[in-house]
């Protein structure tokens, strides 16, 4: 089977990691096959971590069980065999009170795309979304799909604190705010949901790979 | 038993930290100088993953409800038992009743020196694991004690000894500790880097600006990072870089073309580009430099970064080697 990526390009990230790196632009296509090469690397003795990012992969490794180098050689043996529809992500539904105390910058992303507050929230539960990677905080998933009329940069002035289960927006991406965090997303909503909760197994709501759905549970504008 | 009377600046439960979570998110954590925390477990009979504390600026003060044994490693910051010095690398017995004080970084008598010390107490620190670890998560608020720095007032308990009493009541002994080499006239540590996956993005001037700048660590710098001050590190264009894995060590290159190496407490994936990454044998000496201290970024190729780490990992074995002789339990 001949390989329907380009070979990733591959380079050390200091002396016990790798990074595997595809050529942009992201594509759910290519983030499925970075799903796929998560889970054979997996199995390969000597390695540790496996950290997928966007359109890209780190992995740790063991330097005294596997040489960098047969370890880069693996994976581009690898990379051309990948099935990318191993990874068959849940359905996840997350309900969200939108705009008022909950999303304070409902009325900016409005502002900013042209459409009215009921608009940006009809469009953004319309969609359905794909969770990228887990990154930044616990549970923080950065999600794919968002319509690209809603894409709203972040706030000049990031907030100090930003409420935990806030719904945001960070320029084409959208994403939960898992725990109270400096923040600089375009908050519209917030889910009562528990992303994260150290003592749950698995202690995340959302894994790489799953879909999203967010359900409209009240709107204030 | 033993109560926290003073913390000092920042206290915090760690042991060699929470693995295999990174995928969703969660930080390693753990000692920030994994080499301390295992050598002051060693020194007091200990396995190597116990939980220790890690001191940060000095100004902290522990008494003890129970006979036990301890081991500073790190800065000192004139600790003093019950009034008479102790050193870092040392063995001491404690008796119950007694207090352990760490000076203040800026105390007279302080030498200034560092920044962090760990301490390990024979039995380790019993708190309950958290995904697999003691270490506390100060940022998502979980592990450690009740998920936050101590406070005056807490009280730890303590996990059962490895040593028996007579053990535990022998006279202090020491080790060489590891020492930063800062070469011949020459005052900034010197960390070796190898060069990161973005380091070819960076000008050919800030290449040579990377490895000769003496660069300073500002106050800014915590648990996530160390924020370096010194010359403005620039790439050849900006072009935004897509969420990437980040570990301990990673040297980021904000805008503001100040360098950041990341520690044990920061976020998994990063956004900014890596001009290179301080090789894990030399982690320690970022955990324990100084604000305001000076570092050097050596450039090493990968051969020289794993002949580092079995360096260390010879040392550990004669440490090991020596313990036993001692009659002291191996390490697990």
């Amino acid at each position: 089977m001949s390989g329907r990526f380009p070979l990733p390009r591959l380079h050390p990230l200091g002396d016990a990691a790798l990074l595997c790196e595809l050529a942009p632009p992201a594509t759910l296509a290519q983030q499925q096959q970075v799903w796929a090469l998560a889970a054979a690397v997996r199995q390969w003795p000597g390695v540790g971590e496996v950290l997928p990012g966007m359109n890209n992969l780190t992995l740790t490794f063991d330097p005294v069980a596997i040489d960098v180098d047969a370890l880069m050689a693996r994976v581009n043996e690898a990379w051309p065999r990948l099935s990318a529809t191993a990874i068959e992500g849940r359905m996840v539904e997350i309900p969200v009170a939108y705009g008022g105390e909950h999303g304070p910058d409902l009325a900016d992303v409005a502002a900013h795309t042209g459409l009215t507050p009921a608009e940006v929230v009809r469009r953004h539960s319309a969609g359905e979304y794909v969770v990228y990677l887990l990154g930044f905080l616990p549970g923080f998933a950065f999600m794919g799909g968002l319509p690209p009329e809603l894409a709203t940069p972040r706030r000049a002035e990031p907030r100090t604190a930003v409420p935990a289960r806030s719904v945001g927006i960070g320029g084409e991406q959208t994403g939960i705010y898992p725990l109270v965090s400096p923040g600089g997303w375009q908050l519209i909503g917030r889910t009562s949901l528990e992303l994260f909760d150290p003592t749950a197994e698995p202690p995340t709501l959302l894994r790489p790979g799953d879909r999203v759905r967010f359900v409209v549970e009240s709107v204030e504008t | 038993m033993m109560l926290v009377q003073k913390p000092g600046m920042l206290a915090s439960v760690q042991d060699l930290g929470r693995h295999g979570h990174r995928q969703v998110g969660i930080c390693p954590g753990g000692a920030l100088d994994v080499l301390a925390l295992t050598l002051a477990n060693r020194l007091v009979g200990n396995a190597d993953g116990a939980a220790g504390l890690e001191i940060t600026m000095g100004g902290c003060e522990i008494r003890f409800d129970t006979d036990t044994r301890i081991a500073l490693a790190g800065d000192d910051f004139a600790a003093r038992l019950d009034g008479t010095p102790i050193w870092p690398c040392w063995s001491i017995p404690v008796a119950a009743g007694q207090t352990l004080k760490l000076a203040g970084a800026n105390a007279p008598g302080a030498k200034k020196a560092g920044l962090r010390s760990w301490l390990a107490v024979a039995g380790g620190i019993d708190v309950p694991p958290v995904l697999g670890s003691r270490s506390t998560d100060l940022k998502a608020g979980f592990g450690g004690h009740q998920g936050r720095a101590l406070r005056k007032g807490d009280r730890l308990a303590l996990g059962r000894a490895a040593l028996g009493a007579a053990q535990l009541a022998r006279r202090p002994f020491g080790l060489r500790g590891p020492e930063w080499e800062a070469g011949e006239g020459e005052s900034a540590i010197a960390l070796r880097v190898l060069p990161g996956p973005e380091f070819e993005q960076f000008t050919t001037a800030s290449h040579a600006l990377l490895w000769s700048e003496r660069w300073r660590i500002t106050a800014q710098s915590n648990r996530m990072g160390s924020r370096l001050a010194g010359a403005e590190l620039k790439r050849k264009r900006s072009a935004d870089m897509l969420s990437s894995g980040v570990i301990p060590g990673t040297i980021q290159v904000p805008p503001s073309g100040q360098p950041i190496i990341l520690m044990g407490d920061a976020q998994t994936t990063g956004g900014y580009p890596r001009i290179g990454v301080v090789i894990r044998a030399d982690l320690w000496k970022l955990a324990q430099a100084p604000l305001d201290g000076r570092l050097r970024l050596v450039q090493v190729d990968m051969a020289a970064a794993l002949e580092a780490w079995a360096g260390q990992q010879r040392y550990l074995a004669q440490v090991a080697q020596g313990l036993a002789a001692a009659g002291w339990p191996g390490p697990a």
